[in-house]
């Protein structure tokens, strides 16, 4: 019990991929797939999701999401996120859907849902 | 029946409490009062007197008025006298003491108990008026060792969670009492920005620099802001006192809390290499945290102008 550390930061390969991050650089393993909420003038919001793997096309996923959430969205590129990676920004509070999609085996990329975070209030 | 848990829990404060031998004997006084009916009839009255030897409240002396009434009129008048003399009683007593009309003694064993819970009841408010205090640790006043006045069932309760806290430090930082922290108070200032007014309290509570609950909160909520002269956190955006709570009980979560033993008495400090590390005063234990992260931001209005300036 007692000493027991765990080292979540050191979990990615790179242990050096967080100072890499911190000084704007683009790292190669991103560990989690970030989901964020922002709020626009009144009750309007943005769902960006942050680190979808770069194996799967980005520009598809959108196409598909855009249809099924019935919401406008656009890809943000790499250089437009500041090193971020490419970003989909979709129009209005998606959270809870994107997730399911993401998880989803049959009709979505059936990701593990450990490495999924959702942010926001 | 409501007799019953107030009984059994006067029993464990007892057997928690063995410093106190004459509220055994007083306890003792009290049960024997009414197994005693049964052996003398007759003077029904004389042991509930007895049992609380320090002249009871006015509230009692009725009820033992009732009970020598009741005792005159017979088993003719016993029903309405039941009915009347213990409103306190629910129905199911009621019926029950119907069907034992037959077994005189019986009965009247039950209605003594009826009264011994009605003068229990009735102690609440006695105890206003003489006032049982005294400190518990030094042994004064009511918990005076040759004290034979019966203490209350309040006092004992208190006593005996104060000794189990006393005796069971860990008992109380273990996970099964549930973290509290005070309601996030938010206020609309204008259209656009929110204040989060008790930032500086809720911080306090946490251990947790003020800085670091802020720049978690703008992280999570998308936004922005800045701190108000008294400490109070202006946030960009309008938010609800609810969406600020979801987040403070992320970061309690993340940053607070001990995941070994859930302890949220626990230290935050900056250890080598950038790594934050959180450290358990309960247990010990000591795990790295994530640094905040902003992450990605979109650029929410005024686009135009960023791009051109
Ligand atoms: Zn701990």
């Amino acid at each position: 019990m007692s000493g027991a550390t765990e080292i979540q930061n050191l979990k990615s390969r790179d242990p050096f991929a967080e100072a890499d991050e911190d000084s704007g650089q683009t790292t190669q393993t991103q560990e989690y797939i970030h989901i964020r909420i922002q709020q626009r003038n009144g009750r309007k919001t943005l769902t960006t999701v942050q680190g979808i793997p770069a194996k799967f096309d980005h520009k598809k996923i959108l196409k598909v999401i855009k249809k099924e959430f019935a919401c406008n969205g656009t890809i943000i590129s790499d250089t437009e996120s500041k090193g971020m990676g490419e970003v989909i920004q979709l129009q209005g509070d998606h959270r809870i859907k994107i997730r399911d999609f993401l998880v989803d085996n049959e009709s979505g990329l059936g990701l593990d849902e450990k490495t999924i975070k959702i942010h926001g209030f | 029946m409501v007799a019953t848990p107030n009984d059994d829990t006067k029993d464990t404060a007892m057997s928690h409490t063995p410093r106190t031998p004459p509220l055994s004997a007083a306890l003792g006084a009290f049960t024997d009062a009414s197994s005693a009916p049964a052996d003398s009839a007759a003077d029904g009255a004389v042991p509930a007197a007895d049992s609380n030897p320090d002249g009871l409240d006015l509230s009692l002396m009725k009820k033992k008025k009732k009970k020598v009434k009741k005792e005159e009129d017979g088993e003719a008048a016993e029903g309405e006298a039941a009915a009347g003399g213990d409103e306190a009683i629910d129905l199911s007593m009621k019926k029950k003491k119907k069907k034992k009309v037959t077994k005189e003694e019986d009965e009247f064993a039950k209605k003594l108990e009826a009264l011994k819970l009605e003068g229990g009841e009735g102690a609440e408010a006695p105890a206003d008026e003489n006032v049982q205090d005294g400190d518990m640790d030094k042994g004064t006043g009511i918990w005076q060792h040759d004290e034979t006045r019966t203490i209350n069932y309040d006092p004992l309760l208190s006593r005996f969670f104060a000794l189990l806290a006393q005796k069971n430090p860990d008992h109380a930082s273990s996970g099964t009492r549930s973290y509290k922290i005070p309601p996030p108070q938010c206020l609309r200032e204008g259209n656009k920005k929110t204040i989060f007014a008790n930032l500086p309290e809720i911080c306090k509570r946490m251990k947790r620099a003020d800085e670091h609950v802020t720049a978690y909160l703008f992280a999570e909520l998308g936004t922005s802001g800045s701190v108000a002269g008294s400490g109070q956190l202006v946030i960009k955006g309008r938010f609800q006192q609810k969406q600020i709570e979801n987040v403070l009980r992320t970061y309690i979560i993340e940053y607070v809390t001990c995941k070994t033993c859930r302890s949220p008495n626990t230290e935050l400090s900056k250890g080598e290499n950038r790594l934050y590390f959180i450290t358990c005063n309960s247990c010990g234990s000591r795990r790295s945290v994530q640094a905040i992260k902003t992450g990605f931001s979109a650029q929410v209005g005024k686009r135009r102008k960023m791009q051109q300036g």
